[in-house]
């Protein structure tokens, strides 16, 4: 018995480490002072309102935005149809081929990104917008396929095969039938693609040309000259869209799941 | 409405052959029944003529036409499964309906024929609820109104019972086979279940390790089995061994060890030689226990009751022959022979089949119930 209280205590401290600096931006973000740091000395708004003025940071944000959505949709549609061949197809080299999908997420993001770019200049082609979303779209693509094919999986064939016995074509089926079966899965799939594509760092930094910011690498930029409590507000507006994107959809799948019943 | 042929389809998955050289026809109008154990190939054939599978060799003709190539949504067909694949994210209105799409009918029109259909079905007015609100037995029946909505060609109905409890199961197979003469669709049916297809089809196709073993009506199937998995399979048979003594074109005269000698009409061993080993099918029913004497017109022997297993308005002996060992199910009013009674066993000539001994590559032996 007392050996459990100490492992929940110790486990409640573990948690408490972890998530602290995430609630200490939180709450400095509110925070009216010049500094960044304790004391917090009244409630404001101000770093918000000089977030949005910022024009380097709205470009950014603009960016981050456009790519995450670009990234989403092309990992996305990808995504399923390979789970699409991977589920319903037997052809030689499936598990080469599932492996090779899978890979980006067991290669170090390092490693990838000096590759792709190595691979580039050897087609001598110049760092754009377009390798960006490329090189993004391959990172998120195994959360796509894992998340897709994980579904597909438990949808039975005799579905598909009902509806092809009443009169429709494969295409129709896959709009009728398979998709709309697969939507939370699409969903899920297509949110993790956007966060990881507006959290990414490391490959981003690599894969840019000159001139492109997005929020992490323009927060990345600013902290090389000093903690501005603007850091703190942009902090913040991530967290909102990172954490909150998802709970979001999560409880309004699950209200219009409710309501269908 | 059409007549379905398969002529010598052959199906293999890679080293395993699912389907052997299967030559059956599937009348106009008719319920026709692929019986056989798990394995045997009978949803392959379902499946091949439904065009979910492609044959390996032979052909598939729907109404004197050859479909081999034509592809399933093309084919006009019904399917019923056995775990319904009712869409869940469409109403049942939605999924009666979503055939006619396809096949250019008005909303109105279609909207008059899924009301119809549910009434065929009797379960009027569920249009806008969703498959999950209904019972199993209420899905499988919108399953049967999907298939039929349509004027299928052809019904396939791939176990469609087995998923319901067993009254549900014994009702639903009135009911069905009742919709099936209203409406006179060409219907086949895959079932193991024998007491089924005993009590639904035209004619029973068994089928057993990919090969036809028997095609014919109900009571010919189970009365004259052509094989001694057919006769296993259907209900409760016992198989003696015998020797053919004498035979002529009328009767062929057997030796058994259990009976003596009894004398069949050709008929009831048609595939005897004049001479050599043959089995002695009796069926469970078929012998009669009885403390007297055995009544004239039968054979008998003596017989002691190994174990009793009673069922009510039947009882099942387990009995001692000799050295054989054998099954009889008897109507019983008053008490069951207990346990260790001896009894005189009795059947009459007439009521036995006699077939050769099975081959001895197993293709027709013992695996059955």
């Amino acid at each position: 018995m007392r050996a459990w209280s100490w492992i929940r205590a110790y486990s409640v401290a573990v948690y408490l480490f972890m998530f602290a600096p995430v609630a200490v931006v939180l709450l400095l973000a509110f925070n009216s002072s010049q500094f960044s740091g304790f004391p917090i000395e009244g409630f404001s708004l101000r770093w918000f309102r000089r977030l949005f003025e910022n024009e380097a940071i709205m470009r950014a944000f603009e960016t981050s935005i456009t790519l995450g959505l670009l990234t989403s949709v092309c990992a996305t549609t990808l995504g399923i149809l390979a789970s699409l061949a991977l589920v319903r197809y037997r052809f030689p080299g499936k598990d080469w081929i599932t492996t090779l999908l899978i890979s980006p997420v067991l290669v170090p993001e390092t490693v990838l990104a000096v590759g792709l770019l190595i691979f580039l200049r050897y087609l001598s082609m110049p760092r754009s917008f377009l390798l960006l979303l490329l090189g993004h779209s391959i990172i998120a693509l195994p959360f796509v396929v894992l998340v897709v094919q994980a579904r597909l999986v438990g949808i039975r064939r005799d579905y598909e095969e009902a509806a092809r016995s009443l009169g429709a074509g494969p295409f129709e089926t896959f709009l009728q039938i398979t998709l709309p079966l697969l939507l939370p899965a699409v969903f899920a799939g297509a949110l993790f693609a956007f966060t990881i594509s507006f959290d990414n760092i490391t490959a981003t930094i690599f894969w840019r040309p000159a001139g492109v910011e997005t929020v992490p690498t323009q927060i990345f930029g600013m902290l090389r000259n000093s903690v501005s409590p603007e850091i703190n507000a942009l902090g913040f507006v991530m967290i909102v869209v990172t954490v909150g994107l998802p709970l979001t959809a999560g409880g309004l799948a699950r209200y219009f799941a409710r309501r269908r019943q | 409405m059409a007549r379905v042929e398969l002529q010598s389809v052959t199906k293999s998955f890679g080293q395993i052959t699912a389907v052997k050289k299967a030559d059956v026809v599937f009348e106009e109008g008719s319920f026709t029944t692929l019986l056989g154990p798990s394995g045997c190939g009978k949803t392959t054939i379902l499946r091949m003529i439904a065009g979910l599978e492609a044959p390996s060799a032979g052909d598939i003709l729907i109404g004197g036409r050859r479909i081999n190539d034509l592809p399933i949504h093309k084919r006009n067909l019904g399917l019923v499964f056995q775990n319904y694949a009712l869409f869940p994210h469409k109403t049942i209105g939605q999924n009666i309906a979503f055939g006619l799409k396809y096949r250019g009918v008005p909303k109105a029109e279609a909207r008059d024929k899924v009301r119809q259909a549910l009434e065929i079905v009797r379960l009027p007015g569920v249009e806008d609820r969703y498959p999950t609100q209904l019972s199993g037995g209420q899905q499988q029946r919108i399953a049967l109104a999907r298939a039929i909505v349509i004027e299928p060609d052809v019904l396939l109905l791939d176990e469609p019972l087995s998923a319901l409890d067993a009254n549900l199961r014994e009702e639903m197979r009135v009911e069905l086979k009742s919709i099936q003469h209203r409406i006179g669709v060409t219907s086949i049916f895959v079932t193991h279940d024998q007491s089924e297809a005993l009590a639904m089809s035209d004619r029973i196709v068994v089928m057993s390790a990919g090969e036809v073993q028997q095609e014919g009506a109900p009571e010919e199937v189970y009365n004259t089995p052509a094989t001694e998995f057919v006769a296993r399979f259907l209900g409760a048979a016992n198989l003696f061994d015998a020797r053919v003594t004498a035979a002529d074109d009328r009767l062929v005269e057997l030796e058994t060890a259990a009976f003596g000698r009894l004398t069949l009409p050709r008929d009831r061993a048609a595939r005897l030689g004049d001479a050599g080993p043959a089995r002695l099918v009796v069926r469970a029913e078929k012998l009669a226990l009885s403390e007297a004497a055995a009544p004239p017109g039968t054979v008998s022997a003596a017989a002691t009751v190994a174990a009793v297993d009673y069922q009510g308005q039947l009882a099942r002996y387990f009995l001692q022959i000799g050295d054989s060992q054998a099954q009889a199910i008897q109507m019983i009013d008053g008490r069951p022979y207990p346990e260790g009674a001896e009894v005189t066993v009795s059947l009459r000539p007439e009521d036995c089949t006699a077939l050769p001994p099975a081959s001895p590559d197993g293709e027709s032996g013992p695996t059955g119930r």
